[in-house]
């Protein structure tokens, strides 16, 4: 074959034409029917192909699936058995983070007091081991210690699940919720990809086709909470819910209200899905078909290996990059004073009033907006400004922590507050900049960030105010 | 797998395959992942390149492209995961961006993985894509799930009726990886030609087909899938349309064309070379 | 599967269980290719798998692998039941 004679150019034009022109006619008479025709042809030479290379051994479908499928979305108990699920998930979660958790923070903070000498016997400026270890490395000990052991424990299991085929049944069984509220029933699958990380479950938005269903899901992603978000959640529950009941109980009392704030994020996610399809994103409902593949068996331990040295590396390398110099940041603002206040006392008593109104402080505040760039760094962000003045106190316990706590005037409706604002409040800036670069619109992005605050921000006040009114102040 | 037979010869682990995750310095041959969703393409893309691309067991895990490089027999392979589809012939985003890349990307070769415990759906998929681009491998992947649902695939015999290679594999497990490479690596070099079998739609398209053919093949000589062109053209797809009135479609047939005369070295060669 | 029923019915009429044989498809453009793409053929044994916990969507077994379709779409499908 001589490929010198193929000019493009030369033939582009008249043979073209002719070609569509003719394409064209013999469209018009063929008629409507061609793609049936053609898709029915291919099905049938699949089916015949099939049969040909294919022999049957015993029985034709094995009914075992289908047995479980009976259950896992039975009337009865296949909303019992999500919640069943999802507690437990929880439950061992918080069971299982209090080992490594002890072991990590002893870890760290020896070495914290290692560093402090180190610097000592070098003869380092305070200033410089202040912003050095009390700043950075303060930082980075705090996320890794009270973020990494509920994420190690958490993904493995979600995994899992995922790897099992549980995923697909469970938007199977929501879907007749998400299309009263004019959404897409895949949504569920990119909200629980979104327990991961919110910026994963954007993108997983593009398994709906329909463009106004796939933005509903996307502004809506934020409201399942994610990897930054569980570790503060299940802090709160623990520390304050929890600690109210007998021990034996306390477990599962935290994964229940874990569970239970899960719950009301999916009910505000309902809720702004419905607002957006009956306003700014009316339109037809699309089609909807959903495979439900086969049950697997998980790969336990490969999925353990993985997910665990990923989640560690993760979370450190995060930790590195937006931890570290929020720890710096925050030793500044304590160590930097202006007519003998801290910038970080002067900033946080501006915020003080709002944070008042919403049931938190302003020191909660200044951590969210320091914590923008990372939701997983507002806890340690928080306890770094409270305990910027004092002496670092050794945290080995969960006790103390709470007293860190409540000595800074926390009470059960400012944790119950502090969750509902964590769960609610905008996107990470990850999140929000791959918003952006899946929906390619301006006016999205800043409706997808800026209508979580401002409900969270109703929440909280709403929330804060009746609790005062209950409680008679 | 014995009891199938089909690969009992087969089974092993990859022996003939380094792993280069993403280092794409040198790339000899390119390589197309497709198949319908769940199929395993991201497991074997993984097991292939080493990467570490998400798998999950449900349809659509794989939203976006991804790419990674194996070496095998001292070539350079380029792999890319394409997110599953049911067919390519619906024009929604994710065909269109699977299908554009079957035909534009111009793949070396298009491993298509089929679900051997669904094979009907499956070869659907695999005949629209012979359609496309003779250059194909079939994996048959699952073939584990398979035996235990007590399917028994005779792969010789699904070869010859579609007329491109079978191979029989159970990636999870990393069976039949080593086959598949090699047969890969065989169509790519030339070594090994495909011939699939063509699906004849009702007898009225067929005829319209037919008049249509030689005037797309006087206009672009060497194209492999002519009567596909014919058939989008004929059902109207605006973007093939639009590739032929804007050129796009005789540049790509020149350059499919100029690929089989070449010694495939000096071709990946060429292709790197920046258009 | 033995025989088919005389009257034309959708595929939202079976109950789990119960088999159709897919006879035409009610709806033009997308949702006809995606319906065709599943192979939803005329021709096709359907049977009805699941059904949802809140009654909506069902689940189909069509051509080996299970496929949730909501009323609204089963209804544009229609059969002819196997008794
Ligand atoms: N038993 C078995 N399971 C497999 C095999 N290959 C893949 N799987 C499992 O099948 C599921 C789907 O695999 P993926 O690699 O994510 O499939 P995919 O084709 O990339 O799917 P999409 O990205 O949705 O198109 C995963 O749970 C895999 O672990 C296999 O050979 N045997
Ligand atoms: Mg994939």
């Amino acid at each position: 074959m001589n490929t010198d004679v193929i000019d493009p150019g030369h033939l582009a034009g008249r043979d073209t034409e002719s070609c569509l022109t003719k394409a064209d006619a013999l469209r018009d008479q063929l008629g409507s029917s061609l793609h049936d025709n053609l898709v029915a042809a291919l099905y049938e030479e699949a089916a015949a192909i099939a049969e040909h290379a294919t022999t049957q051994h015993g029985l034709r479908w094995s009914g075992f699936d289908q047995k479980i499928d009976r259950i896992v979305t039975s009337r009865w108990l296949g909303f019992p058995i999500m919640l069943a699920l999802l507690t437990f998930v929880f439950w061992l979660t918080i069971k299982g983070a209090n080992y490594p958790s002890a072991m990590i923070g002893d870890a760290l903070f020896w070495l914290h007091d290692r560093l402090e000498a180190g610097m000592k016997a070098v003869g380092a400026p305070w200033w410089l081991t202040g912003f050095l270890v009390h700043g950075v490395y303060r930082g980075l000990a705090w996320v890794v210690a009270v973020m990494l052991p509920p994420m190690l424990i958490f993904f493995p299991i979600f995994t899992i699940l995922e790897d099992l085929g549980y995923l697909p049944r469970v938007a199977f069984n929501l879907d007749r919720l998400f299309k009263s509220v004019g959404a897409h029933g895949k949504q569920s699958l990119t909200m629980a990809m979104g327990f991961g990380c919110n910026a994963a479950g954007v993108i997983a938005c593009r398994v709906i086709d329909s463009p106004r269903e796939r933005l509903i899901a996307i502004i809506t992603n934020n409201f399942a909470p994610c990897n930054g978000r569980w570790p503060t959640l299940i802090m709160l529950a623990s520390l304050f819910v929890a600690a109210a009941l007998p021990p034996a109980y306390s477990a599962l009392a935290a994964a229940g209200s874990v569970v239970g704030v899960t719950l009301f994020g999916a009910l505000v996610m309902f809720a702004v899905s419905w607002g957006l399809s009956r306003t700014a994103l009316k339109g037809e409902a699309s089609t909807f078909t959903l495979e439900l593949p086969p049950y697997r068996k998980p790969q336990i331990l490969k999925t353990l290996y993985t997910s665990i040295i990923d989640r560690t590396l993760l979370v450190l390398w995060r930790a590195v990059v937006m931890a570290a110099p929020a720890g710096g940041l925050c030793w500044l603002l304590a160590n930097l004073t202006f007519e003998g206040r801290s910038l970080m006392e002067i900033f946080s008593g501006w915020l003080n009033p709002f944070g008042h109104a919403l049931g938190l402080d302003g020191v909660i505040l200044l951590a969210y907006i320091v914590a923008i760039p990372a939701n997983e760094i507002v806890v340690p962000t928080i306890l770094m400004a409270y305990m910027s003045k004092g002496m670092m106190v050794e945290l080995d316990s969960m006790a103390e922590l709470k007293q860190v706590f409540v000595t800074h005037g926390w009470t059960p409706m400012t944790a119950v507050c502090l969750m509902l604002f964590s769960l609610l409040h905008n996107p990470c800036s990850t999140t929000i900049m791959t918003i952006f670069k899946e929906t390619r619109s301006a006016k999205w992005t800043i409706v997808a960030s800026l209508l979580p605050l401002i409900i969270a921000v109703i929440v909280c006040f709403a929330v804060a105010s009746l609790w005062r009114m209950a409680a008679g102040h | 797998m014995g009891a199938c037979g089909g690969c009992g010869s087969k089974c092993g682990k990859q022996r003939g395959v380094i792993r280069l995750g993403v280092d794409a310095s040198r790339l000899d041959y390119l390589v197309a992942l497709a198949g319908n969703p769940n199929t395993g393409k991201s497991t074997i893309f993984n097991a292939l390149t080493g990467l570490k691309q998400h798998t999950g067991n449900w349809p659509g895990k794989t939203v976006t492209r991804a790419e990674g490089m194996f070496e095998h027999q001292r070539k350079r392979f380029k792999l890319i995961d394409l997110p599953g589809t049911y067919s390519l012939l619906s024009t929604t985003v994710d065909e269109e961006i699977a299908r554009d890349f079957l035909l534009f990307g111009q793949p070396d070769v298009t491993i298509v993985v089929l679900d051997a415990t669904c094979l009907e759906r499956n070869l659907n998929l695999a005949l629209q894509v012979v359609e496309i681009t003779d250059r194909v491998v079939v994996c048959l992947n699952l073939m584990d799930e398979a035996q235990r649902k007590g399917i028994c695939i005779n792969d010789r015999r699904l070869s010859v009726d579609l007329g491109v290679p079978v191979v029989p594999c159970a990636a999870r497990h990393k069976v039949g990886l080593d086959e598949l490479v090699r047969t890969t690596h065989e169509i790519a070099s030339g070594a090994l030609t495909a011939h699939p079998r063509h699906v004849a739609a009702n007898h009225g398209t067929m005829e319209a087909v037919d008049e249509l053919v030689p005037m797309i093949q006087s206009m672009m000589p060497g194209m492999p899938s002519v009567r596909w062109v014919a058939m989008r053209l004929l059902e109207g797809d605006k973007r093939i349309r639009q590739a032929l009135q804007t050129g796009e479609l005789l540049q790509l047939a020149a350059a499919l064309a100029s690929r089989k005369v070449q010694q495939p070295q000096t071709l990946a060669q060429a292709k790197l070379v920046p258009a | 599967m033995d025989t088919l029923d005389d009257t034309e019915r959708t595929l939202a009429s079976l109950t789990p269980g119960e088999q159709g044989v897919v006879q035409g498809l009610s709806c033009e453009g997308l949702t006809r290719r995606r319906f065709l793409d599943l192979g939803l053929v005329p021709g096709t044994l359907v049977e009805v798998a699941l059904r949802s916990p809140l009654g909506d969507p069902t689940a189909y077994l069509i051509r080996g692998s299970t496929i949730a379709l909501r009323k609204d779409e089963a209804n544009k499908i229609s059969i002819r039941k196997a008794v």
